[in-house]
């Protein structure tokens, strides 16, 4: 679907584990659904994240977590956008998520969180609502 | 000019990467002021050098440009990355992949990289990517970079632009050098064969220089051919030295300045002047007058553009 302002999404996997698949299709589902994905792939640091987010000006990041880390990673990503004055951009994470760690990821900041059962369309139907 | 716009620049212009980034996006997408953005920083445009890197898909053209900065900030100089790959022809959307293989760069102080999708605007891609550079250029930034995909016009096109040209080969193309689009072989100032740790490289070499042998282009028997190893940055010295001869020998050449600039002129007004087409278009009904008068087949298109263009004209 055509929008009519291109919509910047940065795809990032914090952390340690290697399981690129999950975050790489959810990629090209968003590029489908007419996103800017800027793909940034496995291993990024909080650093590396924060400053492909100012760089590309993205209007949204999301992190692709399944290490289980997700409560320290989505921190400190959201601390270093803080220590940079970045506030307009969606936070979004995704991957293997307890239920009972959505209210503190939303409470640390994060817009959105997606299980493995969300669909892409979902997921592009939230950005679209959150995204002036 | 908004006091805010008017912020963003001085913001940018005393350093800011966000405003950096922020007013790219504005130039990018078009957004009301962006004229204004461009009028204001011309001035302070016009020092850093461009170096275009093209080639086949998988190449290794991200990864060359990851050590190829490396290098060039060891030297003290700042560098501004664009990387530009192809938007989907049917969602709109764009998979902008190049930041995979740029992580040495990623935080490096003194780098920019930056992410564009061609956004298949016929003729708009190499427009947004010389106004890109000139926001870069009045950053600071002493070497921009620009790495495409060697397939499309487009692509083709914004490459042509830069003030030295690589195109990155590897091998194993063998008699296919050929796979390298024609158009692009005659905008290379420099050749690289990339992944020279593989077997076949200087046989690479030599189907490249084979084939400059037999162009009829000025000079195409002095175009150097550089093998690297872009994964362990083998060669990227002797690329950088390569790269600064050509950029030197462009310095001097006011001619080829001058081509630029008309080019870039032409190609400013042919879309100016579209856009004032369409506006003027939208806001009355002529067209569908006339789309109704060629379905009848009452009047031919070929005199209704003729009269379009002379009441435009006057
Ligand atoms: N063996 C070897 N592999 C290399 C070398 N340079 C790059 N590669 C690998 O080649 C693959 C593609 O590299 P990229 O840098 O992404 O190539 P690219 O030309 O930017 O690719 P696109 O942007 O997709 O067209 C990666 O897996 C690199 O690690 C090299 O010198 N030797
Ligand atoms: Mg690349």
């Amino acid at each position: 679907m055509e929008q009519d302002r291109n919509i910047r999404v940065l795809m990032a996997k914090p952390g340690l584990d290697g399981h690129e698949r999950g975050a790489r299709v959810l990629a090209y589902g968003l590029r489908d659904e007419g996103f800017e994905v800027i793909y940034t792939g496995l291993r990024q640091t909080p650093d590396q994240i924060a400053a492909a987010v100012i760089q590309e000006d993205v209007d949204v990041v999301g992190l692709s977590i399944l290490s289980g880390a997700h409560l320290a990673m989505a921190g400190k990503v959201i601390e270093k956008l803080k220590g940079q004055r970045v506030k307009d951009v969606l936070v979004l994470v995704g991957g293997v998520i307890p239920e009972e760690d959505i209210p503190k990821l939303k409470e640390m900041g994060v817009a959105g969180v997606f299980t493995s059962g969300a669909s892409i369309k979902e997921i592009a139907e939230f950005i679209r609502s959150h995204v002036s | 000019m908004t006091k805010e716009l008017e912020d963003l620049i001085n913001e940018m212009e005393e350093g800011s990467v966000r405003a950096l980034a922020r007013l790219i996006t504005m130039i990018e997408n078009r957004e009301k002021g962006w004229l204004e953005v461009m009028k204001a920083i011309f001035p302070n445009t016009g020092r850093a050098h461009v170096i275009g890197i093209t080639g086949p898909p998988g190449a290794g053209k991200s990864t060359l440009t990851d050590t190829l900065t490396c290098e060039l900030i060891a030297r003290d100089l700042s560098v501004g990355v664009i990387a530009v790959d192809p938007s989907s022809p049917f969602s709109g959307g764009a998979l902008l992949g190049d930041r995979v293989r740029m992580k040495e760069i990623s935080t490096m102080k003194g780098v920019f990289v930056r992410s564009m999708a061609t956004r298949g605007a016929m003729g708009g891609l190499s427009l947004a990517v010389r106004d890109v550079i000139k926001v870069l250029d009045a950053f600071g930034k002493d070497i921009i970079l620009i790495e495409t995909v060697g397939v499309g016009q487009d692509e083709v096109d914004v490459v042509k632009t830069a003030d030295a040209v690589m195109v990155v080969c590897v091998p194993g193309m063998g008699d296919n050098i050929q796979a390298i689009k024609a158009g692009i072989m005659e905008i290379a100032d420099i050749f690289v064969v990339n992944k020279a740790d593989r077997e076949g490289s200087e046989r690479a070499v030599l189907d490249i220089r084979l084939m400059l042998n037999m162009s009829t282009e000025k000079g195409s028997l002095n175009i150097p051919i550089l093998k690297t190893v872009a994964t362990k940055g083998e060669g990227i010295a002797e690329l950088v030295t390569n790269l600064f001869e050509v950029l030197e020998s462009q310095e001097r050449e006011t001619s080829w300045r001058e081509e630029r600039i008309r080019e870039e002129l032409m190609s400013l007004l042919d879309k100016a002047i579209a856009h004032h087409v369409h506006v003027k278009l939208g806001r009355n009904s002529k067209l569908d007058t006339a789309v109704k008068q060629v379905l009848a087949r009452e009047r031919d298109p070929y005199s209704i553009v003729q009269e379009m263009v002379a009441s435009f004209v006057h």
